[in-house]
């Protein structure tokens, strides 16, 4: 009986969690169910399904039996009660607004957002009558001034993108509950295992299962995760009756899972960005090892870090795990094991652009690209290619130095990462 | 399959009971046993609604292969049965008493499951009446309480985990039913 009550730990959940072995097979390894549909047992049970009366696999663009092993792995990790896996980390943001918002809602955001995100939120939500207020997420009651009777959800980053700042979210999450909305958090940077929103308080949480859950860079994908405990019974898009799915009241019938429930029969049935069930299958093999590779990427990036503060090459560096930063003390709390394995810092020189872009060069092991969260090194200057079109008085403005770069530490012998980075910054002295 | 060797670890998510109360009322073993041994399910305030919660959990309890009793005095018929007005008229043995009704009306719900002789008294989620508890188990019925049994059939039955829900359930061991 004590044997019932046992909690099993972060790793064991990692290997395990939401996969049984196959009764028939007996496989151990998680089978990629390539298929796009289902065969019915009979004409009731099909009718069942398609009603939401029976739990089970109609269409892969629906739920797939290897996507639900990963869906059930993330949320036992991220201590949730269910999760809805899509084909990419923006397609979740957007699943989770399409979920929760309609036309005359708003949101309050932080403005320390991955850039793509900013642009959703901004211009893609706007054409569909939902507006966006960015705020400072260090300044609680700049969230609380940008509430009003139409803000229907409150949404941060636990590691802002690219700024490094991280998400006060135990006062966040009381601040959305007095006001009756949830608080979305998305996880990317930290991943469950350095930091679970849920426990402070987070309602929903989402992934770009692209970085370091997958982990090896091989796989687009995104997930949708719920605590559960949000009540949700006077929330209009998931309390009332559901127009396309004959009137179906999600809340008061599918209780705490209402609005996953919405978000995979409705949002993504609807809009259709599925996971492919083999890209399911790469990010369960990135779980099986999430907490060892997120333990030497954390290491790498602090030795890392460490080492650019003292460069005489660097001007400043931002990552929240150095004792310095402003953000310090926050990371102690929520990061305590790192924060992360993506920060920026700036190189100094007089045109600051320019050996931005000789660094970058320079460079022998870090990879040039725009991603993060790879098994492997990899480096961006915002001033050269995503923000190329500003001047250097516009790139102030939007809060980036021209001399920024940005890092995403992968796992490689870190004296050839401290070895690559200073003959790159080296040679911006030429 | 059996009870097997029982399910390892805690399964405790949303609910409103404390660790004591579910250690009485959400007991792994005794839910399954509840789920492998019953055959005829009242349910206790079954909506004829077909979008009502009630109405799902008897349609999925029926396609599950249970006889579904309905019990709603303002009901001729749901879902094929005949409806009763209350568990007292049910004129056949009733393995499980399964309640969808306000915690309040419980007490007075447990006093005639006993007198009709169930073996369980299962008070739906969030409705929670520890007095109603009480009289059940007093008289020898299995009680859960707070949670769902459409839930429990699909956590133990393996289908909660295809619509990607945390089922709590890890095990090494060839899959099947838990139940």
């Amino acid at each position: 009986m004590t044997q019932q009550k046992r909690k099993f730990g972060f790793e064991t959940r990692m290997l395990h969690a939401g996969h049984i072995p196959d009764p028939v097979t007996g496989a151990r390894a998680v089978p990629i169910y390539q298929t796009t549909s289902y065969v019915f047992e009979d004409t009731d049970k099909a009718a069942q399904l398609f009603e939401l009366k029976q739990y089970g696999n109609i269409y892969t663009r629906i739920n797939n039996p290897t996507n639900a092993v990963f869906e059930e792995r993330i949320a036992s990790l991220e201590n949730a009660t269910g999760a809805v896996a899509t084909a990419s980390g923006m397609a979740a943001q957007f699943a989770v607004m399409m979920t929760l918002l309609q036309a005359g809602d708003a949101i309050v955001s932080s403005s320390h957002l991955y850039g793509g995100t900013k642009t959703q939120f901004t211009h893609t939500l706007k054409k569909l009558g939902v507006t966006a207020h960015f705020v400072d997420p260090t300044d609680l009651s700049a969230w609380e001034r940008a509430i009003t009777p139409n803000t229907r959800a409150l949404y941060g980053e636990t590691i802002g993108n690219p700024q490094g700042s991280i998400l006060d979210i135990e006062p966040l999450a009381a601040l959305a509950h007095a006001h009756h909305i949830p608080l979305i958090v998305d996880s990317t940077f930290a991943t469950p295992y350095l930091c679970r929103p849920i426990d402070f308080g987070a309602d929903i949480v989402t992934h770009s299962a692209t970085k370091f859950i997958g982990g090896h860079g091989s796989s687009i994908a995104g997930v949708v995760l719920d605590s559960g405990k949000f009540d949700f019974s006077t929330f209009p898009t998931i309390a009332d009756p559901d127009p396309a799915y004959h009137d179906l009241r999600f809340y008061e019938t599918f209780g705490h899972y209402g609005f996953l429930m919405k978000t995979r029969a409705v949002t993504v049935r609807d809009t259709g960005a599925a996971l492919s069930p083999f890209n399911a299958f790469l990010l369960i093999q990135g779980l099986e090892t999430l907490s060892v590779r997120m333990e030497r990427h954390v290491s790498n990036a602090l030795t890392v870090a460490a080492f650019l503060k003292a460069h005489p090459c660097v001007e400043w560096v931002a990552y929240a795990s150095l004792p310095d930063s402003p953000y310090h003390a926050l990371a102690q709390k929520y990061t305590p094991r790192g924060s992360g394995a993506v920060f920026t810092f700036g190189i100094r020189g007089s045109n600051k652009r320019r050996a931005g872009k000789t660094f970058i060069e320079a460079l022998h092991l870090f990879s040039h690209l725009a991603n993060v969260g790879d098994a492997r090194s990899l480096v961006i200057h915002p001033a050269s290619t995503t923000h190329q079109q500003l001047s250097d008085a516009e790139l102030r403005e939007a809060g980036i130095d021209a001399g920024m770069i940005r890092l995403s530490i992968g796992l490689e012998t870190v004296e050839d990462l401290l070895w690559d980075l200073d003959q790159a910054l080296q040679a911006t002295l030429a | 399959m059996g009870l097997g060797s029982g399910i390892a670890g805690d399964i405790g998510m949303n609910t409103a009971l404390t660790d004591d109360q579910r250690a009485l009322y959400m007991d792994s073993r005794v839910i399954r046993t509840i789920l492998a041994t019953s055959k005829t399910v009242a349910i206790v305030g079954l909506s004829p609604k077909p979008e009502r919660p009630s109405y799902f959990v008897g349609s999925y309890l029926q396609s599950e292969g249970y006889r579904v009793i309905p019990v709603n005095p303002r009901a001729d018929e749901i879902l094929g049965e005949k409806s009763y007005p209350d568990l007292l008229s049910i004129p056949f043995r009733v393995d499980l008493v399964d309640v969808f009704r306000q915690p309040e009306e419980c007490v007075e719900v447990a006093k005639q499951a006993v007198q009709i002789n169930a073996a369980a008294l299962w008070l739906q989620l969030r409705v929670i009446n520890f007095e109603a508890a009480d009289i059940a188990r007093a008289a020898g019925l299995h009680v859960v309480m707070d949670r769902c049994v459409k839930i429990e059939h699909g956590r133990y039955g393996g289908s909660l985990h295809w619509v990607g829900m945390n089922t709590e359930i890890i095990s090494a061991r060839r899959g099947g039913r838990y139940f």
